[in-house]
């Protein structure tokens, strides 16, 4: 058995991952949650000098919305679409026999007007925009949401509804850039203070089919994005559990977000995903988190 | 002969001013090639000039200008014209 198969059986046994069937679709365990909500806790007390604005949106955005962002430009293979029942009696009563009979009974089924979540940031860019032009100093905001991602793996690190908290920042191109700057720098404070060994890499989004080549390239090449990466599953492939993102002006000319000045508005973000670093420390420290080294327990749950 | 290219930037490129206006080394960001036309405009060329961009090519420099467009598909096409 592959060393991916059995970290992932290694939870499911303890119970820390609750299994479903469906991979990357998992129940926690009241342990693990607890790891997310320390480790959460921890983001807020280190980010708390931003005074951000905390908004949490539920996981799912309007599909206006959703079209808008571009988002299926760049990722149409990993989006998820709601869809629901819309018929009559008949229908109805067509619907159960084919469930009865083991037959696809989704063919009736009709897009709503609501869209899964594919990053905790994007249901935001819109609200920003309505409220009008940014104050001086721009603005920051603090998120968190489960997203998902149509990508089923038998890694426990790559999973279709995870959570992600963000900061974000909108402003000008100096003071995004300097928001992803410090971000940099307090992320691997963040990862050294839980006892995690890192490195951190420019990196690509994955981009769709041909033109995704290009974007991909382009995206490293501006070194538009970066990753803090830890060994969850293995050494040679280690995992994205931070991002350090520069969207330029993106989302800024999508949205039609302007500056204090009328300029169109530069945006940045950074992205804890809970899951990840929750695995990650399990996979460090052990299954047992009493056992875990007193520094990172400490960081976590303070001196208890 | 650039006038193929040129087509296919007027077409794809979005550009804030006219292709006929712009030398040939002439900075195509700076007149307003945006990174997702110059995906459209990569993806234009491979087709008309059935070729395929290969990774060391997928970067901003290779779309700089008209004269680096041009140099990327006479260097992918040249085993063609040899022939
Ligand atoms: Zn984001």
């Amino acid at each position: 058995m592959d060393q991916q198969a059995s970290l992932l059986d290694k939870l499911f046994a303890t119970g820390l991952l609750v299994e479903t069937g469906v991979q990357g679709l998992y129940g926690r365990s009241g342990v693990f949650e607890d790891v997310i909500a320390r480790f959460d806790a921890l983001v807020s007390r280190l980010g708390a000098f931003q005074k951000a604005e905390v908004l949490r949106f539920p996981p799912a955005m309007p599909r206006a919305w959703f079209e808008r962002s571009g988002y299926l430009k760049s990722f149409p293979n990993l989006a998820g679409t709601v869809h629901a029942f819309c018929g009559n009696d008949q229908d109805h009563a067509a619907l159960l026999e084919c469930v009865a009979a083991g037959d696809d009974w989704t063919g009736g089924q009709k897009a709503t007007d609501i869209v899964l979540t594919p990053a905790a940031c994007y249901p935001l860019y819109p609200v920003i925009a309505r409220r009008g032009a940014l104050p001086e100093g721009g603005v920051t905001f603090d998120l968190q949401s489960y997203c998902f991602r149509r990508e089923p793996s038998s890694e426990p690190t790559r999973q279709q509804l995870f959570r992600m908290r963000e900061y974000v920042r909108s402003g000008t191109p100096e003071q995004v850039q300097a928001f992803r700057e410090e971000w940099m720098d307090l992320g691997q404070k963040l990862i050294a203070m839980v006892g995690l060994p890192f490195t951190v890499d420019v990196a690509n989004d994955p981009f769709f089919g041909r033109a995704g080549r290009m974007m991909k390239m382009t995206q490293r090449e501006q070194a538009l994005k970066f990753e803090l990466l830890v060994p969850v599953n293995s050494e040679e492939n280690p995992t994205a559990c931070l991002s350090f993102n520069y969207h330029q002006d993106h989302f800024g000319k999508t949205w039609g977000i302007e500056t204090a000045d009328g300029a169109v508005a530069h945006t940045a973000c950074v992205g804890f995903g809970l899951e990840r670093v929750a695995l990650a420390l399990f996979r460090h420290h052990g299954l047992d988190v009493t056992e875990w080294p007193a520094p990172v327990r400490e960081a976590l749950w303070g001196t208890e | 002969m650039t006038a193929d290219i040129r087509e296919l930037i007027s077409k794809h490129g979005n550009l804030s001013v006219d292709v006929a206006t712009l030398a040939d080394e002439a900075d195509l960001y700076a007149a307003g090639l945006s990174s997702f036309a110059s995906v459209q405009l990569m993806l234009s060329i491979e087709d008309a000039f059935d070729i395929e961009f290969p990774d060391r090519m997928l970067n901003r420099r290779s779309f700089a200008s008209i004269a680096a467009i041009q140099a990327c598909v006479d260097e992918l096409t040249a085993d063609r014209k040899a022939a």
